[in-house]
């Protein structure tokens, strides 16, 4: 059963460039594990250290804030879409920082 | 006290009636609508990407007072978006530039210049002034402080923000919806923000969400339609697809929550973990060479192998004949270098190459510098023919 996730463009640079991805799983967390397993480069920035969802990182089933339904044990199907949305600043990469 | 100036305002004169004749025919503004916008008090923070449409939009639409919070100069790389500023602009301040625009565009409009870094010293004393805030900032520390500021006046916050060619817009910090900090209590640590490798953004971006702000503050003005309140809208400019995600307010949020623990403004700076100015080519330990020295070695006919760590994209703007190998790639392609050989590693301005430099070494690499100031330092300071970007 796959479930299709939706990369932001600022965590596209640890999924070598794909915009999407579909991956199995029963649940949103199950699936966001396949994910980072599939991309280990993106892991640091969507878990912590102690393994939950980093809190500046949001995770949307469909339309809803997991946060709002059952965190990462929320059941997912396959017709299901997982959106990730980073926090952004906005600008133009004058300030970056390296 | 503001019934007198009131009077006074609420009233548009003929030449006022013309020129807004195609919002006065439509029942959606009208003279009722029109006048509000003509009432109304906005702040811009920022007249650079997101604040030139916006403002430019806004007194077109003739609201009555913008005010507009910048402290920085018009640069050439910000021509290729920042509408409010042209050509011979570049030098002067944002702010002369945009209330220059803002008075061609529409003569009736009160422009009020803050030549200041918005801070918590100032933004209560100045939102209190305003009706709407309108936030076209680039950075956290920036992001928090208007939200919060925002919440603390009980001022709506018109939230927009890019990355390269995708944007967010909501309104925030309105009395029924979530803040900010109900979706994003925290932000992210600094060394997780894209770098130069990941920067850039299309110049019709900005545009588009600054619009999109504007439409929102004149919504806002009007009291009509259904303004962005508890929904983000994500916009992908490449795909062209706008898709919206349902935002809650929540009740544990530090600031707008039950019991906000947050109820006067912070330092920003530290709250976002941003370790004061870092140049960026100060990475400790790592060997330098200066560009004139390394000028002075190539052409003393030295066996001295150039590499570059940028990206393709960017070797096609300017290189100086280096090897290209992107720094994500370095890990997977260093059998490409030999180690026995001098190397002398660049990106654009000394921070990637830094990187470079640190695991080529922790890599067994022995002779590797890292050219200071990457190759804008080397079109300083060696060969002015190549172009800065």
């Amino acid at each position: 059963m796959a479930i299709k996730i939706l990369i932001p463009t600022p965590l596209r640079p640890y999924t070598g460039k794909q915009s999407t991805a579909e991956v199995p799983g029963q649940t949103v967390g199950e699936a966001l594990t396949n994910l980072v397993s599939q991309h280990p480069d993106l892991k640091r920035h969507l878990f912590g250290e102690d393994g939950k969802l980093r809190s500046y990182v949001n995770v949307y089933l469909n339309d809803d804030d997991i946060r709002y339904l059952a965190k990462e044990e929320t059941p997912a199907k396959e017709t299901d879409t997982i959106t990730i949305v980073p926090s952004v600043a906005g600008g133009a990469g004058d300030d970056c920082w390296l | 006290m503001a019934l007198v100036t009131e009077n006074q305002t609420a009233a548009l004169s003929n030449d006022e009636i013309l020129r807004y004749s195609r919002h006065l025919i439509m029942p959606e503004v009208g003279m009722e609508g029109q006048l509000k916008l003509k009432q109304a008090r906005v702040l811009c923070i920022g007249a650079g990407g997101l604040g030139s449409p916006l403002m430019l939009y806004l007194a077109a639409a003739g609201v009555g007072t913008l005010g507009l919070v910048d402290f920085d100069v018009v640069d050439f790389t910000n021509l290729q978006r920042q509408i409010a500023h042209g050509t011979s602009d570049v030098g002067r301040k944002k702010l002369d530039s945009a209330a220059d625009s803002l008075r061609e565009i529409n003569p009736n409009v009160e422009v009020q210049k803050f030549d200041t870094h918005l801070s918590s010293a100032n933004a209560l004393e100045l939102f209190r002034q305003f009706d709407i805030i309108a936030d076209g900032t680039d950075n956290f520390p920036t992001r928090y402080l208007v939200n919060d500021a925002c919440v603390l006046t009980g001022k709506p916050n018109v939230y927009g923000s890019i990355f390269r060619f995708e944007g967010q817009a909501s309104v925030f910090a309105t009395k029924e919806g979530p803040c900010y900090r109900c979706l994003y209590p925290e932000p992210p640590p600094p060394g997780l923000v894209p770098s130069c490798a990941e920067g850039g953004v299309l110049g019709i971006l900005p545009g588009l969400l600054g619009v999109i702000q504007a439409t929102e503050t004149i919504k806002l003005i009007l009291g009509a339609g259904e303004p962005l309140i508890g929904r983000l809208l994500l916009v992908d400019a490449l795909g062209m697809r706008f898709r919206e995600l349902k935002l809650r307010k929540n009740l544990d949020c530090p600031v707008c929550g039950a019991n906000p623990t947050v109820t006067e403004l912070i330092d920003y700076n530290q709250f976002c973990g941003i370790r004061g100015e870092e140049a960026p080519t100060t990475v400790t330990g790592i060997p330098e060479i200066q560009p004139e020295e390394l000028k002075r070695r190539l052409a003393a006919g030295e066996d001295i192998y150039i590499l570059d760590v940028r990206e393709p994209h960017e070797y096609q703007i300017c290189n100086i004949g280096g090897h290209l190998i992107p720094l994500g790639d370095l890990p997977k392609r260093v059998s490409e270098l030999d180690s026995s050989r001098e190397i002398v590693v660049h990106c654009k301005m000394g921070g990637r190459s830094a990187k470079a430099v640190d695991f080529l070494r922790q890599a067994g690499f022995t002779r590797v510098h890292n050219l200071a100031g990457g190759i804008q330092a080397w079109s300083d300071k060696v060969d002015p023919s190549i172009p800065k970007y």
